[in-house]
C-alpha cells in the first residue's frame, strides 16, 4: 500500500498583501524551497472558508498551509482575526476526526519575509512527509469495497465470509 | 431481482442447507411484522414435525453508547431519543433525570410537574398506537384473519370509520401537547438537568384541561373496546389463558413510595413468580440486580437478575429471567394510585385468578388499564395550580460525575447511566432498554408459542402469526432494544423439507 | 379510469421516527391513503418483498426511504427499490445526510462490538462470545446479518432523485413534497424538498436578531435560563440556525431549545458543520490567542455539536486512519 514514490502534497492559501508577496519575493530572490506546495492566492486569509481546507484535504492533500498577516496588519483591519478564531476550533475538529495537527497550519508571513516563506515551507513538508500520506480520497475507494460484495444476501455467513475478503489489494 | 444476485442466492441458499448437520426443518418468521425493529424467529423442527427449538435473533446493531463518547451530557436526552422514533419521549425523559443525577439537582417543583405531564400523555398515546395498530389488530380483526386485514386499516373497518377517526383524532392532540412543550412530538426537547426548557402559559391551560377530560374519556372507552371485542369472545380469552402462552418468570416494573404503578419516578420493584418481593432498589444500584447475557446467534442481549445468575431460557425455580411492561407492572405494585384505574385493575386480577398473572397476552389488557392511569394522572396535574409557575429550571453547579436514570418506557423499564469527565463530556454510556429486559422472556414465549401451536409439521399462516403474537403482546421495540444502529432485516418464512428442498415460503414486508 | 401512483415506504437504519411522521398526518392519512396506492409500508401493512420483486421496474411512482444505510441488506434493498421506482426519496436526515447514526462514523466498528459485548458494565460474558455471521446450536445453524465498517446516506448507495429532510420531517414539508409529487410541479432532480433559506429567516425570534453578534461567552443549555424571545446566539447559546434550512418553522426554538440542524445545509453550502464553524469563530470578540481559546471552550465537542446529523456526508465523512475490517468468523 505504500508507495516508494509518494511526495507530501500541500495546498496552500496564501493572503495577497503579506504572505503571497512574501512567496513572489521567495521567488525572485531564487529561494530554493520544497517544490511541494500549490499556492493559492486569496485576498486575504480571512477568506479562507474552513470548507476550502476540508475540500482540500478530501481530494487527497495531504497537508494544507494558511499564510496571513501579522495581527494587526491585515490589509481589511479585521480579516486575520477571524482567521485564529476559525483555525483554534478548526484544528480542534479535525484531531477529534484523526488529523494530525501538524496537517493543518496556520502561519503569519509579512511581505517582507521571503526567507520565511521558505522555511515555512520545508518545515511543514518535512513533518508532513514524516506523518505519511492521507489518502483520504483512497481510503474511500478502499471504504467502498465493502458495498461491492454486497451482491451476496446477509445472513449467508459463508459466502458473506468469503467475499469480505478484498479481491483486488489497491496499492 | 437481479438475475447475478438471484443466482448467488440460489448458489448460496443450497449451500446453507447442504451445510445442515442433521435432518432437520426448519421454519424461519422473517420478518416479523408490525412492531418497532426488527426480528427474525428461526423454528427447528424435529422428524415428526413438531417444534424441537425455537430462536428469537434481532439482527440489529448501532452503537449509541460508543458513539456518544464524548459529546456533551446535555445533548443526550436528544442523541438518545433516536434510538427510537416511536417512543422518543421515553428515551429523553431517562436522560434527563440521568442528567439530574450527574448534576446533583432535583428539578423544581413545577418542572417536575411538567415532565410527569408530557410523559403521562406520551404514555397515554403510545399505548393507543399499541393497542388500535401495532399488537392491537391480532385482537380486533382477529388472529386467523388473512394479513391483509390484519393492519390498522383492517381495525377501522371492523369499529368503523367514527371510531377510527376519533382514535386518530385523539392521538393528534395528545401529541400536539407533547408538542407545545417539547417543540416537537418526534423526539421533543424539553429536558435539561434541573428543569425544563419551556413553561405552559396560562391562556393556553383551557384547552388542555379539556383535552384531559377527552384523553379520559378515550381511556375508558378503549378498556370499553376491549372488553367487547376480546373478553367477550371465548375464544380469545382461551388464547390469552392458553398454556402455550403463559410463563412464569420474575417481574420488574417502577413504584412509588406506597407500591403504587408510577411511570416517571420511584424505585425499581422485582417480584418472584408467585408475587412475592425480591428486591427494592433506587435507580443507581441497577448494576447489582441487572445484568445482560451475549448468544452468538443473536444482537440483542438477555437482561436477567445478577445475583442469581444465567440459567438459561428457562423457568422454574432455578431460572433468573424477567420480564418488564405492562403486565409486570400491574404485578410489581400493590394497587393504583388512581380510582378508575385501581377499578380496572381490581377487574383485571380477579378475572385472571390474583396476582400476580402469568399470561403474557394479558399484556394487552393490561396496557388498556395503564392507559386509564396515565389519563387520569394527565387530569389531576394539569389541575395542579402550580402546572403554570415559571420557575422552571435549577442551574446546576456541582461538578458532574455519575448518574443513573430510570423511567417505564411503554414497553419496560428503561435504564440510562453516564458517567462524564469535570467538563460534562460522557466518557461512558451503559443504556438497558426496555425489551432488552424482556428479551429472555420473549424468546422463551416464541418457544413454547410455537410449541404449542406447530405440530406434525402443520404449519399454516395463521398459526405463524399466532407465535408472532407471542411477541407483539411485550410491544417489543427492537429498535431500542439493540440501540445499534439498526439493520433492517426483512424478514421471511422459509420451510424446508428434509431434503433441504424449499416447500413454501411466506416473505413478510422487507422492513 | 386511470390507475392510482403508486408509493412505498421503506426503513433502513432508521429510528422509526420518520414512520411516525407519516402517521402523524393523522386525519390528513386518510386523503393520502385515497389519491395513491400504498404498495408497500412494513410498519403498517403486511405486504410482502416477493411483490415488489414482481414489480416491473419504475413502476413505482416514487419510495420514500428512511434510514442510513449500514448492512448488504439495506444496500439491497436500496438498490431494488431503486430499479422500481421512478422517483427515490430520502427522507429524513439519516438518508439525507447519514443522520445521527453516522455519528458512529467517528469509531472503529470493533470499538463498537467490544464495548457492547465485553466490556459495558453490565455485560457479563467471561467467554467473550461474540454475536456471529453463522454459528452453531444444538446443530442448528443460525445466521445474522453484517455490519458495514461506514455508515452511509443513501446517496452514498444509490442515485437519489429528491431529498425531504429532518429529523424526522415534518408532516407540513412531507405533504408538499407529496402534493408536488401528485402534480408533478417538482424541481430539479436533486432538489431539497424544503425551502432554500437559513432556518433563521422563518424564526420567532428574528425580529430579536441583533445586526452584529459577537460572543464574548458560549453557554451551554443547561448552564442558562434560556429567554424565550431572544435570538439563541445573541445569548451566547451555540444555535445550529444560521448553517441550517428552514422549513420546519423552527420548532426547537419554539421549544425554548436551540436549533440542533436536522435539516441540513442550504443549497449553497457544502459541509454544514465547517459553515457554522466559520460563522460563530468570525463572531467571536476575542481577539487574543489565550481568550479566543477560553471562549471557544464553551463550544467542547464541534464534531458533535456541529455535525450532529450530516457526518456520514461531510468532506470528511469519517475519522481519518480507521480501518476497514472484515468480519471476525472466529471467536
Amino acid at each position: 500500500m505504500s508507495d516508494p514514490n509518494w511526495q507530501p502534497r500541500i495546498v496552500a492559501f496564501f493572503c495577497n498583501w503579506c504572505t503571497y508577496t512574501a512567496a513572489d519575493l521567495a521567488g525572485v530572490s531564487r529561494l530554493k524551497y520544497a517544490p511541494n506546495v500549490r499556492v493559492i492566492r486569496l485576498m486575504c486569509s480571512g477568506r479562507v472558508d474552513p470548507q476550502f481546507i476540508l475540500d482540500a484535504l478530501a481530494r487527497g492533500a495531504d497537508g494544507v498551509l494558511i499564510g496571513g498577516c501579522h495581527l494587526g496588519d491585515c490589509h481589511y483591519v479585521e480579516g486575520n482575526y477571524k482567521t485564529i478564531r476559525r483555525f483554534e476550533l478548526l484544528q480542534r475538529l479535525l484531531r477529534d476526526m484523526g488529523i494530525e495537527d501538524q496537517r493543518v497550519r496556520l502561519e503569519w508571513i509579512s511581505a517582507s519575509e521571503g526567507e520565511r516563506v521558505k522555511t515555512v515551507i520545508n518545515d511543514m513538508v518535512e513533518h508532513v512527509r514524516a506523518l505519511g500520506p492521507l489518502n483520504l480520497p483512497q481510503h474511500r475507494e478502499e471504504w467502498d469495497l465493502e458495498m461491492a460484495h454486497a451482491a451476496a444476501p446477509a445472513g449467508q455467513g459463508e459466502l458473506a465470509a468469503q467475499r469480505a475478503e478484498p479481491e483486488v489489494a489497491h496499492a | 431481482m437481479n438475475p447475478d444476485a438471484t443466482k448467488v442466492w440460489n448458489e448460496a441458499s443450497s449451500r446453507a442447507n447442504a451445510a445442515a448437520h442433521t435432518q432437520r426443518r426448519r421454519v424461519t418468521i422473517d420478518p416479523i411484522t408490525r412492531l418497532e425493529g426488527h426480528g427474525k424467529i428461526d423454528i427447528f423442527l424435529d422428524d415428526e414435525g413438531d417444534v424441537e427449538r425455537a430462536y428469537l435473533q434481532v439482527p440489529e446493531l448501532r452503537g449509541f453508547e460508543v458513539f456518544s463518547l464524548g459529546r456533551p451530557a446535555e445533548e443526550m436526552p436528544q442523541i438518545t431519543s433516536r434510538i427510537c422514533g416511536v417512543c422518543p419521549t421515553a428515551h429523553h425523559m431517562a436522560a434527563t433525570k440521568a442528567l439530574d443525577a450527574l448534576y446533583q439537582v432535583e428539578p423544581p417543583p413545577a418542572a417536575r410537574k411538567i415532565r410527569e405531564l408530557v410523559y403521562n400523555t406520551f404514555m397515554l398515546e403510545d399505548h393507543a398506537l399499541h393497542v388500535y395498530i401495532l399488537g392491537g389488530p391480532d385482537f380486533i380483526v382477529g388472529p386467523q384473519a388473512p394479513p391483509e386485514q390484519r393492519n390498522v386499516v383492517g381495525v377501522i373497518q371492523k369499529v368503523g370509520l367514527e371510531v377510527g377517526k376519533k382514535v386518530i383524532s385523539m392521538r393528534r392532540r395528545l401529541r400536539e401537547l407533547i408538542s407545545y412543550f417539547g417543540g416537537k412530538v418526534i423526539h421533543p426537547v424539553l429536558g435539561l438537568p434541573g428543569g425544563v426548557s419551556k413553561g405552559l402559559k396560562p391562556e393556553d391551560l383551557p384547552q388542555f384541561q379539556v383535552l384531559a377530560q377527552e384523553g379520559l374519556d378515550f381511556a375508558l372507552f378503549t378498556l370499553q373496546v376491549f372488553k367487547d371485542i376480546v373478553l367477550k369472545n371465548p375464544d380469545y380469552v382461551k388464547l390469552i389463558t392458553s398454556d402455550a402462552y403463559t410463563h412464569k418468570t420474575y417481574y420488574m416494573g417502577l413504584v412509588d413510595g406506597q407500591n403504587r404503578v408510577n411511570f416517571y419516578d420511584g424505585l425499581v420493584r422485582v417480584v418472584d413468580a408467585t408475587g412475592k418481593e425480591y428486591a427494592k432498589f433506587p435507580a443507581s444500584q441497577y448494576r447489582d440486580f441487572v445484568a445482560e447475557h451475549v448468544e452468538p446467534w443473536s444482537y440483542v442481549k438477555f437482561c436477567f437478575l445478577k445475583p442469581l445468575g444465567w440459567h438459561g431460557f428457562e423457568e422454574g425455580p432455578q431460572s433468573s429471567v424477567y420480564s418488564v411492561a405492562p403486565l409486570a407492572r400491574l404485578n410489581v405494585a400493590d394497587s393504583m394510585a388512581t380510582p378508575q384505574a385501581q377499578k380496572a385493575r381490581d377487574e383485571f386480577f380477579n378475572t385472571l385468578g390474583g396476582r400476580p398473572v402469568h399470561h403474557t397476552l394479558a399484556n394487552h389488557w393490561a396496557r388498556v388499564v395503564e392507559m386509564i392511569y396515565a389519563a387520569e394522572r394527565i387530569v389531576e396535574l394539569i389541575h395542579d395550580p402550580e402546572i403554570t409557575s415559571t420557575n422552571l429550571r435549577v442551574i446546576p453547579s456541582a461538578k458532574p460525575t455519575v448518574g443513573v436514570g430510570v423511567v417505564e418506557a411503554p414497553r419496560g423499564t428503561l435504564y440510562h447511566h453516564f458517567e462524564t469527565d469535570d467538563q460534562g463530556l460522557i466518557t461512558k454510556a451503559n443504556l438497558i432498554v426496555a425489551t432488552q429486559n424482556n428479551a429472555a422472556r420473549i424468546a422463551m414465549s416464541v418457544e413454547k408459542a410455537a410449541k404449542g401451536l406447530i405440530k406434525k409439521g402443520n404449519v399454516s399462516e395463521g398459526l405463524l402469526n399466532m407465535v408472532e403474537m407471542a411477541f407483539r403482546a411485550y410491544d417489543p421495540c427492537f429498535g431500542c432494544a439493540t440501540h445499534s444502529l439498526p439493520g433492517h432485516l426483512p424478514l421471511s418464512v422459509s420451510i424446508y423439507n428434509r431434503e433441504r428442498k424449499l416447500l413454501r415460503q411466506l416473505l413478510q414486508p422487507a422492513n | 379510469m386511470p390507475d392510482k401512483p403508486k408509493i412505498a415506504f421503506y426503513w433502513c437504519a432508521s429510528c422509526g421516527g420518520c414512520e411516525e411522521a407519516v402517521v402523524d398526518f393523522a386525519e390528513d392519512i386518510l386523503g393520502v391513503i385515497e389519491a395513491v396506492d400504498i404498495v408497500f409500508w412494513p410498519v403498517a401493512m403486511d405486504f410482502k418483498k416477493k411483490h415488489i420483486e414482481a414489480m416491473p421496474d419504475k413502476s413505482i411512482t416514487a419510495t420514500l426511504l428512511n434510514g442510513a444505510i449500514r448492512t448488504s441488506e439495506q444496500e439491497e434493498m436500496a438498490r431494488m427499490l431503486r430499479r422500481k421506482s421512478q422517483f427515490l426519496i430520502a427522507y429524513g436526515a439519516c438518508a439525507h445526510l447519514g443522520g445521527i447514526p453516522s455519528l458512529a462514523n467517528q469509531f472503529p466498528r470493533e470499538q463498537l462490538l467490544r464495548y457492547v459485548y465485553e466490556e459495558a458494565p453490565t455485560t457479563v460474558n467471561e467467554a467473550k462470545t461474540r454475536p456471529q455471521s453463522s454459528s452453531q446450536n444444538n446443530g442448528h445453524t443460525m445466521t445474522l446479518p453484517e455490519f458495514r465498517n461506514v455508515v452511509r446516506a443513501l446517496d452514498q448507495v444509490v442515485d437519489v432523485d429528491f431529498y425531504i429532510p429532518g429529523c424526522p420531517p415534518t408532516p407540513k414539508i412531507t405533504k408538499a413534497a407529496i402534493g408536488a409529487l401528485l402534480t408533478g410541479k417538482l424541481p430539479p432532480k436533486g432538489s431539497v424538498l424544503s425551502p432554500d433559506v437559513a432556518l433563521c429567516e422563518t424564526c420567532a425570534r428574528k425580529a430579536n436578531k441583533p445586526a452584529d453578534l459577537s460572543f464574548t461567552q458560549f453557554k451551554r443549555p443547561h448552564q442558562v435560563v434560556i429567554d424565550p424571545n431572544l435570538c439563541m446566539l445573541a445569548q451566547g447559546v451555540v444555535c445550529m440556525g444560521p448553517a441550517t434550512r428552514g422549513g420546519c418553522e423552527a420548532v426547537c426554538p419554539a421549544g425554548n431549545m436551540p436549533c440542533t440542524g436536522c435539516f441540513g445545509p442550504t443549497s449553497r453550502v457544502q459541509d454544514q458543520g465547517a459553515k457554522i464553524l466559520s460563522s460563530l469563530c468570525a463572531n467571536l470578540a476575542a481577539k487574543d490567542e489565550k481568550e479566543i481559546h477560553a471562549v471557544l471552550a464553551g463550544i467542547p465537542d464541534p464534531v458533535g455539536t456541529f455535525y450532529r446529523y450530516g457526518l456520514g456526508k461531510s468532506m470528511l465523512r469519517r475519522k481519518a486512519n480507521m480501518p476497514v475490517e472484515t468480519a471476525k468468523e472466529s471467536k
